[in-house]
């Protein structure tokens, strides 16, 4: 525990620990010091000059270094002759602060009087106005008049993109530099920057694709003027006209906590619309950062025009739109029909309420509920995943973080970002991977293995363990560990605590088991488990894979057969068909398909009945992140008339069938499931609302700590405890894997970008310049091999059939691999021998 | 692949043996010094090639351009003839002989020569303020110094570089004007050495006082 | 005889060639320094000498050697040869001239901290006097002065130049040590100072050429012998570049305390055409404007004695003005020269330098009323005491004093510019 200091801020005692800062001391008590330059996430630099206050400090004596008294016996306060900047200044013993004396005030109007001789003053079309801090600043501390002449000002370019997604309005930036520092020290990936000098410094990149980054989206929150916007929003509307809703991004297994804002629109016939996405803070999760694909792709879609708003029915062969009532009774009809032959087949975007009710619904008709989802081990991450309590942003020097089979910015781009800072704050980062990522980097070992070869290296890791615990299988024995894996091995023994997280890359179901399992041994074995900060995490495909996990749904390798001999299958949120073909011939087999989604989706086409269901951000629900926390989100704007949730679906098809469902509302769907599924013993609606304070306090009235990022007043949700955090005796099994030959040839390998083409991600405006069409990835000596250049259109042989793509040459890709990206539209699924022909035509 | 690497390995080895090598970033400079060196200026290609040199973004290398007056993100003539006009040398006449400069090659300050032989640019103090009217010439060979110009001497140097003669060369390092002896000798009269033992009782002992650094 | 400490070229010829400096005493003073001083003992005898920084602070040179951090490593020494300061090219000739002597500065300086690798940084400009400089240090490795375990001892030390690339905050030591790490040349907070957190955030002592190059002779001679010359609290000689409107400008290596009057009328020739002086800039355009009164003119240059007169020593950039000059003009080019030079990363440095040199445009072209002259000093004096470093400072000197101590010349102008019919009364700044 740091030393408390004792201070006077503006006549207010303040005790805070040591080495705070004067801004946050005072911020703690409710001071506001005007900063710019200044953010609580970043290192001060003390630029903008803007948080100038007056520091007295006890006077020493010079013999006895001890403070010199006056008459009353108090210490006497020395001033210096100039002010100082609080933003850079740490406290000390007996400080005293003044932030409000006349030269205090004096020295913020000068500031201010600087910062707006080049000022453009365009507020009324600024979309900052509103919330502002160099508005609010000088509407407090400003100067009345102008003494600067405007024919003096710079003119400067208004519009001038930095990258696809974020504009750059060079007279009103402040040079305070916070996205330039964003980038630099929090991403880690300096592709904004200044150049020239004095007046003429501007933010500027070189890079090429100019301002690409995943994170983009956050240096317009946090940039303290309208300098920064983005392409969605800029010009869109006033903030002062928006309403905020809380929700949880639906993208990825991190759950960032978002807001939407809305605003009623005449364009959607005076219904709310959803105007932007900002972050909203939670510490433990997302801190006050999102990505890219949470702010542009994470609403646009509920707005598509393509989107299904009737029930449709296949009558002679056609789909034709049908009335509620008729298809939910058709549905109802063969469902029971099929009573033991139902598969239900459901994807993880649904929202924990969705899948209780499907899986009551399914189970109630003796039916199978499938998982869509290619990696394994949610049944682990539940007993053996990151405890109560766990919080990437605290761990550091002494911490070890493994992650593994992972291209985790591509995969979930916050946990990368936490991951690289604590890094950055000294934690043991082991990366295994077998190309270079973009963590590497910032990774103190890194280790390399052949696709298909995860589960062995991490058995060789255990295998290197000084200590056992227990007695080790004797087939393990022959997994030999490297120097280098004995050296991550032990780093990783050897840390106070230590996570695992296993993700996509290269994965198909039965490998992640394996992975999974070996994973959980490791944790188990150097003693990672059951407390706060240790355990597993599964990167997994979607938002709330691990809840669909937890609510019962399992996947399996045994699609095919499942659905052609099936006597009714239920596709809720999964496009079987669009991923692979040979599941659409699966599916036509077999009696009866029900598809349950927002978009006339290629399995939808095939369809016996289509339910169209309402979009997330018009709904209310429950979704588990990878870190095992169940979050609230909430309606925001109004459903297009006819669509209903997928738990009230579920529901009504259940009450046709003659089960009792629970299909009023959500809130009372999760009463049942908190009394059903044990681990989420407990909670309710109430529980995930309850909030407390977060440090740093942002989304007050100042504005200007976090910038534009909400605070959160709707809910931090609740971490479950895994079972190795309840139970103190804890067993791992052991399984040994399987020994796969591998042919002769290319190696095909599914891997995972995060702009892709989802059904949530192709619609998004914003980001359709981003979404690249069907790519392949090999390296140099491949694609000299195979006499083909970068930018080549090919034909991808796969198990018989060709599918167009550009030929990317990429310099991380081992020899003979071909890297195809999921969800771009070649159905890669796991590792499989590919063939590389040139192609007769550009693909499309 | 890194042409820029390519063409001048030896030099960029010898330029990264100067810093640590977990500091390459250092050597920033001396390698866009290098891109210049042709061309004059530095092309968009140069920064990307600098960057993988170094393991930094090209971002990081641009903002460096245009911090620093010495390189160029636009190409100017083959010779830029840098002519300090700053108070000093004001103060002997500079502004005069940059205007008649220009009027005699027919160019604006900041501009360059039809032929794109010349680019005449004003800039400030280049520590030679004794010897004004001064510019620096910076082409192909680096830069060096022209000094106790006069508008004939510049044109003679122009014209020099307009027939392909050889280039009067630059001012001599070392020898300055005001050459003459201190009338002060020093206390040190008798010794030419630097170790000669010198007595002196009354020299005081008193370390430095305390002052705080000021800038 | 001699008569120099630093511009000892100017008696010895060839100099520049190790062997001569070597016949002249040359390296006596590292050697002695590494085989018989403890470090510790080398930084001692330099602050007993009371040498202060030739950098422009005037920062006791021992003292800072005192504080570098021995609990975290490698060290570093960074000799400043950036000289940019407008009026100043004394460490310019000190290296073309007497570059060994430098040489040897630094090099005693890195053994007293015990850094294995200096870092000369150089303006851009030195382009060829940088190429000089290295041929120079191949010389001494070449003789086994430099390099691995030199001399038998346990000392090693490697000399590098930095070519900057016109950027005058280059000459800022945190400025310069960024520029050197391949940043943008912008000053860093400080605290830390270098001494603690320098160069790639080692320990880092950071001195002026001219300073390093007084370290040889204090080390052979002892600091008893330094403190002979100069004044108690400002010892040695400085070079003091003369400059301006005066007969022979040049460098002139005097004692500290030579009074103004000595340098400008008996060394510098006194003034042309039998024009007065009229101001005195004594530390390059960054000075406050000294009123050349009689009195002024006989005022020893040191630290203490210029700030009597309401300016600073600085570099000793003596920059001689005449009464043909119109003090408006003068301004006028200094905030041209601190608008170009400011870094932009502060902001009452990066808009205020740019509005005052907006407004002094205007008052030059006559297009200005008195309310603006008021508007460009409160400005001024608004930037005062805000800045991250000293060079926003710098740029508010020669603006208020100038405003204060010369009005009438801005007053004249103002005057002009309300009746621009009547007849040219400013005088041109050079004729
Ligand atoms: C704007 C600015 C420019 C400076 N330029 C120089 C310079 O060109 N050369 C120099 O030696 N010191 C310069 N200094 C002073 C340095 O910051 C530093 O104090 C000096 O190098 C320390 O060396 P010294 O102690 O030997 O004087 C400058 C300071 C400022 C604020
Ligand atoms: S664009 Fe915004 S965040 Fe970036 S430097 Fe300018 S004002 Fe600051
Ligand atoms: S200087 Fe403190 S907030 Fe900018």
């Amino acid at each position: 525990m740091a030393q408390l200091i004792s201070l006077m801020i503006d006549d207010k005692p303040v005790k805070v620990p040591e080495g705070t800062l004067i801004v946050n001391a005072a911020k703690k008590v409710g001071i506001d010091i005007p900063v710019f330059c200044y953010h609580p996430k970043m290192e001060p630099v003390g630029m903008c000059r803007m948080c100038l206050v007056e520091i007295g400090r006890p006077q020493i004596d010079r013999e006895t270094r001890k403070p010199v008294l006056d008459e009353q016996g108090n210490p006497v306060i020395q001033f210096g002759p100039k002010l100082e900047t609080a933003c850079t200044t740490p406290v000390s013993e007996g400080m005293v602060v003044m932030g409000m004396s006349d030269k205090v005030k004096k020295g913020r109007q000068d500031i201010l009087e600087f910062l707006l001789t080049s000022h453009p003053l365009d507020c009324p079309i600024c979309d900052k106005g509103g919330e502002c801090p160099l508005q609010n600043l000088t509407m407090e501390h400003g100067p009345g008049v102008s003494r600067f002449l405007y024919d003096e000002k710079m003119h400067l370019a208004k519009h001038y993109p930095l990258g696809d997604l974020i504009l750059l309005d060079r007279e009103r930036c402040i040079q305070c530099g916070r996205c330039v520092r964003f980038q630099d020290e929090i991403v880690g990936e300096p592709v904004i920057g200044f150049e020239q000098r004095g007046r003429s410094l501007q933010i500027e990149t070189f890079s090429d694709p100019g301002f690409d980054s995943y994170y983009s989206g956050n240096t317009t929150d946090i940039c303290p003027v309208g300098a920064l916007t983005t392409t969605d929003f800029r010009f869109g509307a006033r903030p002062w006209e928006l309403k905020p809703v809380a929700s949880v991004c639906s993208q990825c297994p991190v759950g960032c906590n978002i807001t939407y804002n809305i605003r009623r629109e005449a364009r959607a016939g005076g219904r709310y619309v959803i105007k932007r996405v900002l972050p909203r803070q939670h510490e433990e999760v997302n801190e006050i950062w999102i990505c890219d694909k949470a702010r542009f792709a994470g609403y646009q879609y509920a707005e598509s025009p393509e989107r299904l708003t009737r029930p449709m029915l296949r009558r002679n062969g056609e789909l034709v739109e049908s009335s509620w009532d008729e298809a939910l009774q058709v549905v109802a009809e063969r469902f029971k029909a099929a009573t033991g032959g139902l598969v239900t087949y459901a994807g993880g975007r649904l929202s924990n309420e969705d899948l209780f009710n499907l899986k009551q619904l399914t189970e109630g008709l003796k039916g199978q509920a499938i998982l869509k989802s290619s990696i394994g081990g949610g049944v682990l991450v539940a007993q053996m995943g990151v405890a109560k309590g766990t919080d990437l942003g605290k761990l550091g020097a002494g911490d070890a973080i493994l992650v593994i089979a992972s291209d985790l910015q591509e995969e979930a781009p916050i946990w990368w970002l936490r991951v690289k800072q604590a890094a950055d704050r000294g934690a043991t980062l082991i990366v295994v991977n077998p190309r270079q990522t973009r963590l590497d980097r910032f990774a103190t070992h890194t280790l390399r293995y052949d696709y298909g070869s995860e589960t062995a290296t991490v058995l060789a890791m255990i295998n290197a363990l000084e200590s056992k615990k227990t007695r080790l299988p004797d087939w393990l024995a022959k997994y030999r560990p490297n120097r280098f894996q004995t050296a991550a091995a032990k780093a990783f023994a050897g840390a106070k605590n230590g996570i695992i997280l296993f993700g996509q890359e290269g994965m198909d179901l039965p490998r992640s088991q394996e992975l999974a399992l070996a994973c959980a041994n490791l944790l188990f074995l150097t003693d990672h488990l059951g407390s706060p900060n240790n355990g597993l995490i599964g990167v997994w495909e979607s938002a709330n894979t691990q809840g669909a996990w937890d609510m019962g749904f399992r996947p399996s390798t045994e699609l095919k057969e499942m659905f052609s001999s099936a006597r009714a299958v239920y596709v809720v949120a999964a496009d079987p068909a669009g991923d692979d073909p040979s599941l659409a011939d699966a599916l036509e087999q077999s009696e009866f398909v029900v598809v349950q989604e927002l978009f006339l989706t290629s399995t939808a086409r095939l369809a016996d009945v289509v339910l169209p269901v309402t979009a997330q951000p018009e709904r209310e629900g429950t979704y588990t992140t990878g870190e095992r926390r169940v979050q609230r989100f909430f309606p925001a704007i109004p459903a297009p008339g006819g669509v209903i949730p997928d738990y009230e679906i579920a529901a009504r098809i259940g009450e046709r069938s003659g089960l009792k469902m629970e299909n009023r509302a959500a809130s009372l769907v999760f009463a049942q499931l908190a009394a059903r599924v044990s681990d989420y013993e407990g909670l309710s609606y109430r529980s995930l609302a309850e909030t407390h304070e977060q440090w740093p306090i942002i989304g007050r009235d100042d504005l200007y700590y976090g910038g534009t990022a909400y605070e959160n007043t709707q809910g931090l949700g609740v971490q479950l405890m895994p079972s190795s955090q309840k139970r103190k005796i804890f067993q791992v099994n052991w399984q040994e894997p399987p020994v796969r030959v591998s042919g002769k040839g290319l190696l095909g390998v599914p891997i995972t970008r995060l702009y892709d083409r989802g059904a949530t991600v192709t619609p998004s405006r914003s980001l359709a310049s981003r979404v690249p069409g069907p790519f392949i990835l090999v390296n140099e000596t491949t694609a000299q091999k195979l006499d083909m250049h970068n930018d080549a259109p090919v034909q991808l042989m796969l198990a018989g059939s060709a599918y167009s793509a550009m030929l990317r040459v990429d310099t991380a890709v081992p020899e003979s691999v071909v890297l195809v990206p999921r969800s771009l539209g070649i159905p890669l699924s796991e590792l499989q021998p590919v063939d590389i022909r040139v192609a007769e035509t550009t693909p499309a | 692949m890194n042409l820029l690497y390519e063409k001048y390995a030896a030099e960029i080895k010898h330029i990264l043996a100067k810093y640590p090598a977990d500091q390459k970033r250092s050597a920033v400079m001396p390698l866009l010094y290098l891109a210049q060196q042709e061309q004059g200026y530095i092309q968009k290609q140069d920064l990307q090639m600098i960057a993988e040199i170094l393991d930094i973004s090209a971002t990081d290398v641009g903002s460096i351009v245009g911090f620093y007056t010495l390189y160029h993100d636009h190409p100017g003539g083959k010779h830029r003839l840098q002519v300090c006009n700053d108070l000093p040398c004001a103060l002997r006449g500079a502004d005069e002989f940059l205007e008649k400069l220009c009027e005699n090659l027919g160019v604006q300050v900041g501009e360059t020569t039809p032929d794109g032989l010349v680019t005449i640019e004003a800039v400030m103090c280049l520590a030679g303020c004794d010897r004004a009217p001064l510019f620096q010439v910076q082409d192909a060979e680096g830069i060096r110094y022209y000094e106790n110009q006069t508008v004939e001497t510049a044109l003679q140097l122009v014209e020099h570089w307009r027939s392909d003669g050889a280039t009067p060369a630059p001012s001599p390092l070392g020898l300055r004007a005001g050459q003459e002896k201190s009338s002060t000798p020093l206390p040190d009269e008798t010794v030419t050495g630097l170790s000669a033992e010198v007595r002196d009782e009354t020299a005081s002992d008193t370390a430095a006082t305390e002052t705080q650094e000021t800038d | 005889m001699s008569t120099f400490l630093l511009l000892r070229h100017r008696e010895i010829p060839n100099l520049d060639q190790l062997d001569v400096y070597r016949q002249h005493g040359g390296f006596e003073a590292f050697q002695k320094a590494i085989t018989t001083l403890q470090p510790k003992e080398v930084t001692d005898e330099v602050k007993a000498s009371g040498l202060r920084g030739r950098g422009g602070a005037g920062f006791p040179t021992g003292m800072k050697w005192s504080f570098i951090d021995n609990n975290n490593w490698p060290h570093y020494v960074v000799a400043n040869a950036d000289e940019s300061e407008p009026g100043t090219f004394k460490d310019r000739e000190i290296m073309e001239g007497n570059p060994y002597q430098f040489l040897e500065g630094v090099m005693i300086c890195a053994y007293a901290v015990q850094a294995q690798s200096a870092y000369i940084y150089l303006r851009g400009e030195f382009w060829q006097l940088a190429a000089e400089l290295d041929k120079r240090i191949q010389a001494l490795e070449a003789a086994g002065l430099l390099g691995d375990n030199i001399l038998g001892t346990n000392f090693s030390l490697r000399l590098y130049t930095h070519l900057g690339a016109g950027a005058y905050i280059c000459g800022e030591e945190t400025a310069l040590l960024e520029s050197l790490e391949g940043k943008l040349g912008q000053p860093r907070l400080r605290p830390p100072f270098p001494p603690s957190y320098g160069l790639y955030g080692k320990p880092t002592i950071v001195n002026n050429v001219e300073t390093l190059t007084n370290v040889p002779l204090i080390v052979a001679r002892g600091a008893k012998w330094y403190k002979t010359m100069g004044t108690e609290r400002s010892p040695g000689t400085k070079i003091f570049s003369l400059c301006g409107q005066v007969n022979k400008p040049g460098n002139y290596e005097l004692p500290l305390g030579t009074t103004f009057r000595e340098l400008i009328f008996t060394h510098g020739g006194g003034l042309k055409d039998g024009r007065k002086v009229k101001a005195i800039m004594p530390a390059g355009a960054s000075s406050s404007i000294i009123v050349a009164t009689e009195e002024a003119l006989d005022t020893p240059m040191d630290y203490e004695n210029t700030q009597k007169v309401g300016s600073v020593l600085g570099s000793a950039s003596v920059i001689v003005i005449d009464d043909s000059v119109s003090m408006e003009w003068v301004i006028n080019k200094t905030l041209h020269f601190f608008k170009h030079e400011s870094c932009g990363k502060c902001t009452p440095c990066r808009e205020g330098t740019y509005w005052m040199m907006h407004i002094s445009d205007r008052i030059s072209r006559g297009q200005a009323n008195e309310e603006d002259l008021e508007t460009l000093n409160d400005v001024a004096l608004n930037i005062q005491g805000k800045c991250l470093c000293a060079l926003g400072e710098f740029s508010t000197m020669a603006v208020v004093t100038g405003i204060e101590r010369f009005k009438s010349d801005f007053e004249l102008r103002l005057a002009q510019n309300a009746n621009p019919e009547s007849p040219e009364t400013v005088l041109a700044a050079v004729d």
